[in-house]
């Protein structure tokens, strides 16, 4: 049987991957090691969060699964940020773990143009420096014309706890073992990484009484622009928040030793991430903090896991004990299952072009953690569009990038294969150089028109959004046309809420600007019968539209660069006068236009300067 | 290359007529609207004006203005030349005007690559082109590593540290909203933090002023009555140094007249009009109108007659010079003195037509100038037009940031422009890096699961 496309790995990245690829007509198989693991949540039992919450908004632009899958799932959810301004605004939900992964395994079995297998995949079959498809743990060879690579941890994945050392992935499973070997033996520098995830605990042995409420938001949240909300605010599960004790921070410090991070083992190579510290970490790195914060999240209703975040360790499982029978009301818990730290092979993402497609294997793509990242939803999106861009590759189309002020998805991207990276890594919304174009409300307006483009967004979801654009339009036109007076009503009433009184008429537009009015307000003036997306869309847009425009203007001189176009095969050699380190990094990381050049640390702007001067010489001679 | 670029052609000489080159879309509108005379937008290509330009509505310099329009120029862009009259100091005063107006400094030899990449130098120059890219860079980097002293990048980098530190915090909160121990930070911190900020940046624009000074000239006011030895003391510093003099005829006579070099450091001599034509300008103009001389003035030397009685205008003279730099002369001590002088402790007695004590006053200005002064006076300096250009850009944000939190703007939103203000520093000193802020963010603060 030959496929179109190969997915291998049924993570959070292969899933988005082996959608897209198979509703766009491509027959699709997708490789996992265990099918009861496909969208498997190992870590935290949470969807979204501040930047990542926009992606999963994002990948449901675009036409992906994990936004639509999470409505499904919700324990509970909430917008961060909602004190602040739209731009940081972001969702985080509790997700239940065995729902979330049922959910989407039912839609991939439902799934046309998909078939699953399980198997473990040990090398690349490859012709030509091109991809003809994979090589089976039992040596079967199975063809396709793509082949994506979504296989997260596992590759060479040791689990660590004190001072053992164990070749195994998340839960046990078995890892893959030679694949990282075969990749560097084409040419792919393989990285060392490490990530860590807590104890789970018994909840029936946790004393909630001692811990403070966390409960999720009393408004309804979707993270789809397409489904309804299908819980019910009342029945949000909560989390809880505790801390950390003095007693907590002695044992660590006593058994430092012990962990594997700190001398229990003495071969560590994987390097861990900055923003998920372990607690032996953070008690060492930050002796003046008294506590630490940790929460209780619920893992699923249909199990008594209850994951301790903020507590990740490499302890040995006595010190463990000791550790989270310090926290009060825990003193008497039991742990289900220990913290562990994981060690894993990763590819370098520099060796990537922007589809995601490798630089040394045609039509091979990788995915998610194997690209260094970290998270579900970092996986996911870019699972997604590895997907989308190997199917357009396959009908001869041009690839499909998003530029840095256009969604998170493209600053994540341009990030990884540009820059690299030292350490997992995670998108924040300080990465985003215009955040406050990528927002949370305006994914859709951001990206459903290319979802629709590509083909992963059908005639009546597309529709749809057309018509909210054009109320958005009329609405904004309406506001526009109508004035208010400065008679008594409407000074008494602006001063009431309290606002300025008004001198001169002045249009319910300008009237929105005033920090303190909102929407409800002009309702007050002048009747409108819009939905609530329409109206926030217009309230964030007239009140912000001074910073929205300098933001545009900015990011359009990075657009420029971005449209000069670098061709594929450059060669940088030809050009004497480029700085050395310069020409160094430009030939690694073989940009693909101007601007992306200029983000290549080490490269300066007169290097860009001689670059162009040369382009244009090039140009001409052709 | 859509943008407006702009950079003094002329090497910098001394007290020569410089000339300013705007390129780009928007060079004549940018010109015009710090222009007085005719609107250069509607004046034919190819055309010179005469005019002036204006800072802030108030006249700054006269110049003569070349309308050329694309695509008969140099960049094939619309170009405008402003030939400056005023030496070194007002030419980066107009330079400074013309960004402010909205061009952006030219990088090194950016006319060159513009003029290359618009088809207007031939292909064989390409090679060329881009040595001299790379030279010029090289160069520069060196210039700005020099007009950058120790100090002042520290300076900066103490300002950018502070707003990076304020940043981290503002970010952590937006990042790792769940971490509740951080403190949260709010727009009145960023309006206590700001308020000196701007302090310090006030402070090195203004101590910048003396750096370009002494690197520019320092405008020097002889004054006196009439034969008090004006015209001898001028001569005798003339001949002491053997130094460069030019005159431009028929500049304004609020301008640099000749400039003289004294133990390294350049005066620029205003109105000696008044010492040419044995005109008093004291008693010409009256007390009140020489004030605004003196206001221009870096330095005045006034000059008393050791022979004659001191008048009242001397004496209210030397107390409106007292808070400014200054030499108090008293010349012609070869001659039996008059009753009812003055008499100082910082009197310098000189006798300009024997040439006694001039080298006491060369010491005296070389005492109130000269660069290790400054240094160990504490005082710093940011010389090229960019680094104070960028400063005032960093200005005008702050006013953005207060006028937002007066607005009462989330804090996200009041960020925007402090994160551009630490760009802009960040661009002064050339200490960018990638994850700057992510590093300061996870040393600062403790996050993560």
């Amino acid at each position: 049987m030959k496929y179109d496309i190969i997915v291998v790995g049924g993570g959070h990245a292969g899933c988005e991957a082996c959608l897209a690829t198979s509703r766009l007509g491509n027959k699709t198989l997708l490789l996992t090691g265990n099918i009861k693991n496909i969208a498997d949540m190992p870590c935290n039992p949470s969807i979204g969060g501040s930047a990542k919450g926009i992606v999963v908004r994002e990948i449901d632009a675009l036409g992906g699964e994990m936004g639509i899958n999470a409505d499904k799932s919700l324990l509970q959810i909430k917008m961060l940020n909602s004190a602040k301004g739209p731009a940081v605004q972001s969702l985080r939900a509790q997700a239940d773990k065995i729902v979330y992964p049922e959910n989407m395994r039912k839609t991939l079995y439902k799934q046309e143009n998909l078939d699953i297998k399980e198997a473990l995949v040990e090398n690349l079959w490859i012709e030509n420096n091109k991809i003809k498809g994979v090589i089976l743990e039992n040596e079967e060879k199975i063809e396709a014309k793509s082949v994506i690579l979504t296989t997260g941890t596992y590759l060479k994945a040791d689990i660590l706890i004190g001072d053992t050392r164990t070749r195994k992935g998340p839960h046990g499973e078995r890892p893959s073992n030679y694949l990282s070997e075969n990749l560097e033996k084409l040419g792919f520098k393989i990285i060392r990484l490490k990530t860590g995830t807590p104890q789970r605990i018994d909840k029936s042995t946790i004393d909630f009484e001692k811990a403070q409420l966390e409960p999720g938001d009393l408004k309804y949240h979707t993270f789809s622009f397409d489904t309804p909300p299908l819980y019910k605010i009342e029945d949000q599960v909560p989390c809880h928040l505790i801390y950390t004790t003095e007693e907590t921070h002695k044992i660590i410090l006593e058994n430092l030793h012990k962990s594997s991070m700190y001398g229990g083992l003495d071969d560590i190579q994987g390097v861990g991430p900055r923003y998920c510290p372990s607690i032996e970490d953070k008690v060492v790195r930050f002796k003046d903090k008294e506590r630490h914060q940790l929460f209780l999240e619920p893992e699923s209703i249909y199990y008594d896991d209850i994951y301790l975040q903020g507590f990740s360790t490499s302890m040995p499982y006595d010190v463990q004990e000791k550790m989270v029978h310090s926290l009060k009301g825990l003193e008497n818990a039991k742990i289900l299952k220990y913290a562990y730290a994981i060690e894993y092979d990763a590819v370098d993402p520099t060796q990537l072009k922007q589809t995601l497609e490798t630089k040394i294997v045609e039509n091979l793509y990788t995915a998610g953690q194997i690209n260094g990242t970290s998270g579900y939803e970092e996986a996911a999106c870019q699972g997604l569009l590895a997907g989308i861009n190997a199917s357009l590759k396959l009908q001869n189309k041009e690839p499909f990038i998003l530029k840095r002020n256009e969604a998170y998805i493209g600053v994540l991207i341009d990030d990884l294969v540009t820059k690299g990276i030292k350490d997992p890594y995670r998108l924040l919304t300080s990465r985003a150089e215009y955040r406050l174009l990528l927002r949370s409300d305006n994914a859709d307006f951001r990206l459903r028109e290319y979802g629709y483009q590509v083909g992963l967004i059908d005639e009546g979801r597309y529709q749809k959004f057309i018509q909210k654009k054009e109320q958005m339009n009329k609405l904004l036109e309406e506001l526009k046309e109508n004035k208010i007076t400065p008679i008594k009503e409407v000074n008494e009433y602006l001063k009431n809420i309290p606002s300025t009184p008004l001198k001169d008429g002045i249009s319910l537009y300008d009237l929105l600007k005033r920090t303190e009015i909102t929407i409800e307000h002009i309702k007050h003036f002048f009747p409108l019968n819009y939905s609530e997306d329409v109206f926030q869309q217009v309230e964030i847009y007239i009140k912000y539209e001074g910073y929205i425009k300098k933001t545009m203007k900015e990011a359009s001189k990075l657009n420029d660069l971005d449209n000069k176009k670098i061709p594929e095969n450059f060669d940088y050699d030809k050009i004497h006068n480029l700085a050395s380190e310069a020409k160094q990094k430009l030939k690694e990381i073989r940009p693909t236009s101007v601007g992306q050049a200029l983000r290549i640390s080490g490269v300066n702007p007169a290097d860009i300067s001689v670059l162009m001067v040369y382009l244009k010489k090039e140009h001409i001679h052709e | 290359m859509n943008d407006t670029i702009v950079a003094i052609a002329t090497a910098m000489g001394i007290g020569a007529i410089s000339i300013i080159r705007v390129s780009g879309k928007q060079a004549i509108s940018t010109v015009n609207s710090v222009f007085k005379g005719k609107d250069l937008t509607q004046v034919d290509s190819h055309t010179v004006h005469y005019g002036h330009i204006l800072d802030q509505g108030k006249i700054m310099d006269e110049v003569l203005v070349s309308v050329m329009r694309a695509p008969k120029t140099f960049t094939t862009e619309d170009t405008v030349e402003i030939n400056t009259h005023g030496g070194i100091a007002v030419t980066q005063k107009v330079l400074e005007i013309i960004i402010r107006a909205g061009a952006r400094l030219a990088e090194p030899g950016e006319f060159t690559k513009r003029a290359f990449l618009n088809g207007r130098i031939d292909l064989l120059e390409a090679e060329s082109v881009m040595d001299m890219i790379q030279a010029k860079s090289e160069k520069a980097l060196e210039l700005s590593m020099n007009a950058l002293s120790g100090r002042v990048s520290l300076k900066i980098k103490n300002i950018r540290q502070k707003i990076k530190e304020l940043l981290a915090a503002i970010e952590v909160n937006i990042d790792f909203p769940e971490y509740k121990d951080n403190l949260e930070i709010t727009n009145q911190d960023i309006k206590y933090n700001i308020k000196e900020i701007e302090e310090e940046i006030h402070r090195l624009i203004e101590e910048s002023k003396d750096g370009t000074r002494i690197k520019d000239g320092i405008q020097t006011l002889i004054i006196g009555k009439p034969n008090v030895g004006k015209s001898t003391l001028l001569n005798q510093l003339l001949e002491e140094e053997k130094a460069i003099v030019t005159n431009i005829p028929g500049t304004t006579r609020d301008i640099i007249e000749g400039t003289i070099q004294v133990g390294g450091v350049l005066l620029n001599i205003m109105d000696t009009a008044g010492i040419r034509e044995t005109e008093d300008l004291v008693e010409k103009m009256g007390v009140e109108k020489s004030l605004k001389w003196i206001e221009k003035s870096d330095l005045i030397l006034l000059v008393l007659d050791n022979t004659k009685p001191i008048s009242k205008e001397e004496l209210e003279l030397i107390d409106k010079i007292k808070t400014k730099n200054h030499i108090l002369i008293m010349n012609k001590v070869d001659i039996n003195p008059a009753l009812n002088k003055v008499d100082k402790e910082e009197m310098i007695y000189i006798s300009a037509e024997k040439g006694t004590g001039i080298s006491e006053i060369k010491k005296k200005i070389k005492e109130l100038f000269s660069l290790e002064k400054l240094e160990s006076k504490d005082l710093n300096y940011l010389t090229n037009a960019r680094g104070i250009a960028l400063l005032k850009e960093c200005l005008s944000s702050i006013l953005d940031i207060k006028e937002a939190i007066h607005q009462n703007l989330p804090i996200d939103m009041v960020e925007i422009d402090l994160k551009n203000i630490w760009n802009k520093l960040g661009e002064i000193t050339g200490e960018t890096y990638d994850e700057e802020l992510l590093d300061q963010l996870f040393s600062q603060f403790c996050i993560g699961k």
